[in-house]
């Protein structure tokens, strides 16, 4: 995948991905104010494909899963930050929203065009350097290939039943 | 092999005499907790489309806290789905308007020493107070805990703080945690598990434990700990779990356990603390801050608005009032907690004061409804004050504990509780 780079700092909380204001709302509704507070023209400006890079700690605060259902919603295909919140990283997989770990994300300039590969956990800034990340777990791979954990017990349990007719 | 607590509750709930940080375990869930906002109405639509069954009815608590004051027709609509998935799935822990998630499972006896169990709430590492391993995770996690009563874990390293000596007049477990925030920042707990141990602790009552372990969340940690001793026996039997059912002696860190860290502090030395906007990690102590007037001061949420909290607010209040042109607001963490301050007379104290009494609810913390005016300067006793959360992106929220907020009520700028108290 091969997009544009929205890059944001350290620290940024799930209050700003999904405001509590708007939480009651569709999450078609919600996103349309994802990270305003930081960069009014996000939500608007995002092409499907593009990237968010961001510094530490990303998604801190909520356990909220608005806000990796969030970004994903307005088509972002991935996640690169020097490091995540624990909580929402577990989310943004459990959501099939690709979260990637790189110590060098701050490297990344706003506006470049990246590519990012999962199975290789590199990130390739176009006519510039690559960077490593943090290689994802075999089984969060394979969690993110099936499309999240709704779409991995949708298929476990319709395996179970084919093996176990009725 | 000497194992932490931390290793000893993860090493039961996945089936094994003992874990190794940082290897990936399937454990089983004792409990499943969630709310109105993270529960039925994310849930029921994935269970209808998987054509699951819930695992076990009778390990779920359902509490609605987050909606419960009901503005408009949309939060109602959540509350309302809420009330009918219950009904229909026959949750008997069904627990509707008494109080926020975390303080409503503590005080009716679910959370026993020893158990493994996770929230549909970031706040969920208070049960870790009671010497459970408890934390967050989002509602499509909840549904495969719910459909299949497990849950993978990488098993965390453990942080040790210890407290030593005790802690001074009107210091209390939110100085702490805002403490070790701006200390140690908003990811210091590593996502790792925090034990907090020492005299100043020990000498805690739960709900103040229960502070320590919920603000783990901000200081990153997945759970946060204390080890179970006669205090955790005592409250528990006063919840109505029986004798038998609390165990202390297997749910206690070795000596020369593996530690990632280990740290010591001085109880006596800390001082009230105040977390500058918008970050608790922008903890000072209370007198480095100059004149900062403010407009409201809020006493809420499961971190600070317990009955402990509520007796320290009182304290600070008793025969005088807010200052002119405060606004004083007090949401007690539950029903039963308000019931207890009201009959020792704290409701009448703070009243007197000038508080306007809210729904034991989440309230202004979450900024699901009421929220903060534009420009408005609040100083309160919630988690996290960051930009826009409680209120406009030009509200600043201030956080401190209750002592400190209502001592800031009573003067109108930020202020020192040891010096009212005096």
């Amino acid at each position: 995948m091969s997009a544009r780079a929205w890059v944001f700092g350290d620290d940024v909380d799930t209050d700003a991905i999904a405001p509590g204001a708007w939480m009651k709302f569709d999450i078609d509704r919600l996103s349309r104010h994802c990270l305003e507070a930081l960069d009014p023209g996000f939500a608007g400006g995002v092409r499907p494909g593009d990237i968010l890079v961001a510094g530490r700690n990303f998604g801190c605060g909520s356990s909220r899963e608005q806000a990796a259902q969030a970004l994903k919603r307005l088509g972002l295909a991935a996640v690169v930050a020097r490091s995540f919140a624990g909580l929402f990283y577990r989310n943004a997989i459990n959501l099939g929203l690709p979260a990637l770990e790189c110590a060098q994300a701050g490297r990344i300039p706003a506006g470049a065009e990246i590519e990012v590969d999962l199975e290789a956990a590199a990130v390739h800034i176009a006519g510039a350097e690559s960077l490593r990340c943090a290689p994802i777990p075999p089984f969060l791979l394979e969690l993110l290939r099936a499309g999240g954990l709704l779409n991995q017990l949708e298929q476990r349990l319709a395996a179970a039943r084919e093996r176990k007719p009725a | 092999m000497p194992q932490t607590l931390a290793q000893k509750l993860v090493a039961r709930a996945a089936g094994r005499a003992t874990v190794t940080p940082g290897e990936i375990v399937i454990c089983r869930v004792d409990l499943a907790m969630f709310h109105d906002s993270s529960g039925p109405r994310r849930l029921k639509p994935m269970l209808e489309r998987l054509g699951a069954k819930l695992w076990d009815p009778a390990r779920i608590v359902l509490v609605t806290d987050h909606y419960v004051t009901g503005e408009d027709a949309e939060s109602r609509a959540i509350v309302g789905l809420a009330r009918e998935w219950a009904k229909a799935q026959n949750i008997r822990n069904f627990h509707d308007g008494v109080g926020i998630c975390h303080i409503v499972l503590a005080e009716n006896g679910y959370l026993r020493p020893g158990m493994f169990a996770v929230g549909a709430d970031s706040h969920s590492p208070t049960g870790g107070a009671f010497g459970v391993y408890m934390f967050g995770i989002g509602a499509t996690e909840m549904l495969g805990v719910v459909v299949t009563g497990e849950i993978w874990l990488r098993v965390p390293e453990t942080m040790l703080i210890e407290w030593d000596g005790r802690f001074g007049d009107a210091v209390c477990a939110k100085d702490v945690m805002l403490y070790l925030c701006g200390r140690f920042g908003l990811d210091g707990g590593g996502y790792q598990a925090v034990e907090y141990a020492g005299s100043a602790v020990a000498a805690l009552p739960m709900q103040e434990r229960m502070t320590l372990a919920n603000m783990t969340a901000e200081l990153g940690g997945q759970t946060g700990l204390v080890a179970p001793d006669a205090v955790t026996r005592a409250y528990l039997a006063e919840a109505g779990v029986r004798e038998s059912e609390i165990e202390i002696t297997p749910w206690q860190t070795d000596a020369g356990a593996p530690l990632a860290a280990h740290h010591v502090f001085d109880a006596t030395a800390l001082a009230p603390q105040v977390a500058a906007p918008h970050s608790p990690a922008n903890a000072l102590p209370v007198g480095e801050f100059g004149d900062v007037a403010i407009d409201v001061a809020y006493v809420g949420a499961c971190t600070g608005a317990k009955l402990e909290d509520l007796r320290m607010a009182a304290r600070v209040l008793k025969g005088r009032h807010v200052a002119r042109g405060v606004t004083l607001m007090v949401a007690p963490a539950s029903r039963k907690d308000e019931a207890v301050a009201r009959r020792e007379g704290l409701l009448a104290t703070l009243e007197d004061a000038g508080a306007r009494l809210l729904p034991n609810a989440c309230g202004l913390c979450a900024g699901y409804g009421e929220r903060f005016a534009p420009e408005a300067k609040v100083i309160s006793t919630t988690a996290r004050n960051f930009r826009g959360r409680m209120g406009a992106a030009s509200t600043e929220v201030f956080l401190a504990s209750p002592y400190t907020v209502a001592a800031s009520a009573l003067i109108g700028r930020i202020a020192d509780p040891r010096a009212v108290l005096q």
